[in-house]
């Protein structure tokens, strides 16, 4: 679950060899947690796009992202406050599942947004690509079924377009 | 032009101006050593990859220019990571080169095979490992604009032994363009204002001044702030010489083992302008208790540095140098628009007043009258009175360097050579060396501790076969001094594993066996007639082995986590005997 503790920051790194662990390794030895990490390569072949939830104190994220920002490999770095960003994440679950709860399952899966990608006798996959809190509250709804096995993604945000426009917190945080 | 890898690297660092590498070549390395004897850069063969290391910080830090040093893979490479944590901790500029395994061996556990970009990946600005023989020129030439530009710093490159024998069309680098590395290096104009406003309306101002001056060449912009407004300075250990110890308004070192009169200038300032400095721990003492009546204006080049300990009321984001130049013309332009109210110098009289009586009421001090033993700072003292102005001290870390950075007069900019942030024992000696080749014109000096000199005193071979006349005086006290002051102060005088013996080994004939022309020194009356004696030497190092006061201690001092007010002026106050 998320605590209050947790920021979003988006940054645009090269992709070349031991990105990462620079990334990673600056978290460790600087002592700030990692709550979820995503990386995939943009349009340009040559970027990347981490996005990272930060467990921190609001005032330790300045400094997050001061020193982030000093990594070679890391071209740009913002923080998304959650009412700026529009975020996502994909979960895949294994559920247990008898035969007289299948539709009771499937019938809380479809009214979230999920589906059913992967079925036998006695389990149902599901799959379901929303916001954090939204997977939240399937996860607990499922819980109580018994979960098998989990896979979160951490999340991936974007910038609102509206707030990309004013772009005001983001000239702020954009640090040169 | 078809050249070798090996080749297309000494010529990369040819074109950007190195004059000399501090080196010891090994297996993976090898090929890069065969165009060196073909090359303009003087090449210097240390006896161990940590004196290369050090050499190439006082090199650096005597010349504001990058050091270099080159090393082999494996061992090589880590032992040359102490100097890069060094480096790292007080942003001295440092191109290392590493050899590494062909790059079909990288990951087999090959011999001298080892990760040192892993391994230095949080000691360097940044690192590389060149897998692609045509980005040689290109990769140097951004190492070195990475270690030069904004804070400086260290930076390694890793070069595979199959790169360097590839066959290469060599290029002149072009102009280097890292996406990534962009610096604000003019503060903002509303911060400059509103941070001369924070000073024409201060009573007790300070400015706190650390190694960003020295690193940006701000010595000469901020004796012109200082002239004009008369606002005391605090030089901290990374900044000694950045502003004249001989100018009245000079305080002294703040922190641990700073002057009375430099400590509570800032537990009592108004107003702390924090030039170039990051408010160490060693400075603020417990931080919550730092400066705690002052508003503080941070002015450095390094975003993450502000806010990091204390949250600044004004920032000055940029180059030192251009921050107080821009102070000192704001200052100037409102004053002189006609508010009367307004001018310079500061109307701040009580507060100098306060500060001078401070300055007398408790000056450094120690028992200028003892006849029978030696005092360490009778010696530093004694020494620095004898030296030609612009004479560059080196000193390793404990006492002796408390000690050096209390009682030299720094009046020279680059003129201390010391190891602030890491505080590695063993640094005087090669960065003494590195310093006298930066500076051939200067007299060298160092002040090492006898603990210290026995970590790195190989490099005097060093010094004698390359003919590097560089001064070492050891306060030899017998002991790992400075652990012995704490255990005498915090553990009840339990002395664990601190004794080092005053003979074992013998200096003197070590130093001579090193090919250094040697004295020993027991008595106070010998002190001067051997100094001088040593200073009429310049052809060859030499080494005196001062048998120093083995119970001196360093006042004054705060201890570690202490609140700065909790300042101990002297070891009868720190043992009670006077309030």
């Amino acid at each position: 679950m998320e605590n209050k503790n947790h920021h979003i920051v988006s940054a645009l790194v090269e992709n070349k060899a031991g990105v990462l662990a620079r990334i990673a390794g600056l978290f460790a030895r600087r002592g700030f947690n990692i709550y979820s990490l995503a990386v995939a390569p943009t349009d340009d072949a040559k970027l990347s796009r981490v996005t990272i939830v930060v467990d921190v104190e609001a005032s330790l994220l300045n400094q997050v992202v001061s020193q982030l920002n000093k990594l070679i490999n890391v071209v740009e770095i913002r923080e998304l406050s959650p009412s700026d960003a529009v975020e996502r994440e994909l979960l895949l679950a294994t559920v247990q599942c008898s035969p007289e709860k299948r539709s009771e399952i499937i019938q809380i899966v479809t009214a979230l947004g999920g589906e059913i990608v992967d079925v036998d006798i006695s389990c149902l996959t599901i799959e379901m690509s929303s916001t954090p809190e939204r997977l939240d509250t399937l996860e607990e709804l499922l819980n109580s079924y018994g979960i098998l096995r989990i896979q979160r993604t951490g999340r991936v945000a974007l910038p609102r377009l509206g707030y990309l426009a004013e772009s005001k917190i983001e000239s702020e945080l954009k640090l040169a | 032009m078809k050249l070798t890898g090996a080749q297309a690297l000494i010529k990369s660092l040819e074109h950007q101006g190195v004059e000399v590498i501090f080196g010891l070549p090994g297996g993976a390395i090898l090929p890069v050593y065969d165009p060196i004897l073909d090359s303009s850069i003087r090449h210097i063969l240390v006896r161990h990859e940590q004196g290369a290391g050090h050499m190439a910080e006082g090199y650096s830090m005597a010349t504001r220019r990058p050091g270099v040093a080159m090393v082999t893979s494996g061992p090589g490479a880590t032992n040359i990571v102490t100097p890069l944590l060094n480096a790292f901790m007080d942003s001295t500029p440092l191109v290392v080169v590493t050899g590494q395994v062909a790059t079909g061996s990288i990951g087999t556990d090959a011999f001298q095979e080892c990760d040192i970009t892993g391994i230095t990946m949080g000691i360097t600005k940044h690192n590389w490992l060149i897998k692609d023989p045509n980005e040689i020129a290109q990769t140097i030439a951004e190492a070195f604009h990475v270690a030069t530009t904004g804070r400086p710093g260290p930076v390694l490159i890793d070069f595979p032994k199959d790169i360097a024998n590839s066959k290469v069309d060599y290029q002149e680098p072009g102009a280097v363009s890292l996406a990534g590395f962009t610096m604000q290096t003019e503060p903002d104009p509303a911060a400059v204002s509103a941070a001369a406003d924070m000073i024409l309306n201060s009573k007790r101002p300070v400015l706190y001044v650390g190694g960003g001056v020295l690193k940006s060449n701000a010595s000469a912009a901020l004796k012109i702030l200082v002239e004009q407004t008369s606002i005391p300075v605090v030089t901290t250990l990374m900044a000694r010489g950045a502003f004249p110890d001989s100018n009245e308004l000079n305080l002294g070192m703040p922190g641990m083992h700073g002057t009375y009169t430099a400590v509570m200038a800032l537990q009592k300032a108004d107003l702390v302008i924090a030039m170039g400095a990051r408010f160490d721990d060693r400075v603020t003492g417990k931080i919550s208790a730092f400066a705690p009546l002052a508003k503080i204006i941070h002015a450095d080049i390094d975003p993450a540095e502000i806010g990091k300990v204390r949250r600044p009321d004004i920032t000055l984001l940029g180059e030192c140098r251009r921050s107080i130049e821009e102070l000192t013309r704001a200052l100037t332009e409102k004053t002189s628009n006609g508010n009367g109210d307004l001018k310079l110098p500061l109307d701040i009289d009580e507060w100098h007043n306060t500060l001078k009586g401070w300055k007398q009421k408790y000056p450094l001090s120690y028992d200028r009258e003892a006849t029978d033993v030696v005092k360490p700072q009778y010696v530093i003292e004694e020494l620095s009175k004898r030296q030609e102005e612009g004479t560059i001290l080196a000193s390793g870390v404990g006492q002796h360097q408390m000690w050096a950075s209390q009682y030299w007069k720094f009046d020279t900019p680059n003129t201390w050579i010391n190891s602030g942030g890491a505080g590695t024992m063993g640094f005087a000696v090669p960065a003494a060396i590195g310093a006298k080749v930066g500076r051939p014109d200067k007299p060298v000096w160092a002040i090492d501790g006898d603990g210290c000199f026995q970590m790195t005193a190989q490099e005097l071979v060093t010094a004698s076969a390359e003919q590097i006349p560089v001064k070492i005086a050891i306060l030899n006290n017998a002991y790992l001094g400075m652990v012995r002051q704490w255990q005498h102060m915090f553990y009840e005088e339990r002395y664990s594993e601190v004794y080092l013996s005053p003979d074992l080994p013998d200096y003197v004939k070590w130093a001579e066996a090193m090919g250094a022309i040697a004295f020993r020194v027991d008595t106070p009356e010998e002190v001067i007639p051997t100094i001088e004696k040593a200073n009429e030497i310049d052809d060859r190092p030499v080494v005196i082995d001062f048998r120093t006061d083995v119970t001196e201690r360093v006042f004054p001092m705060v201890p570690a986590g202490a609140p700065n007010d909790d300042i101990l002026i002297s070891a009868e106050h720190a043992d009670g005997i006077v309030q």
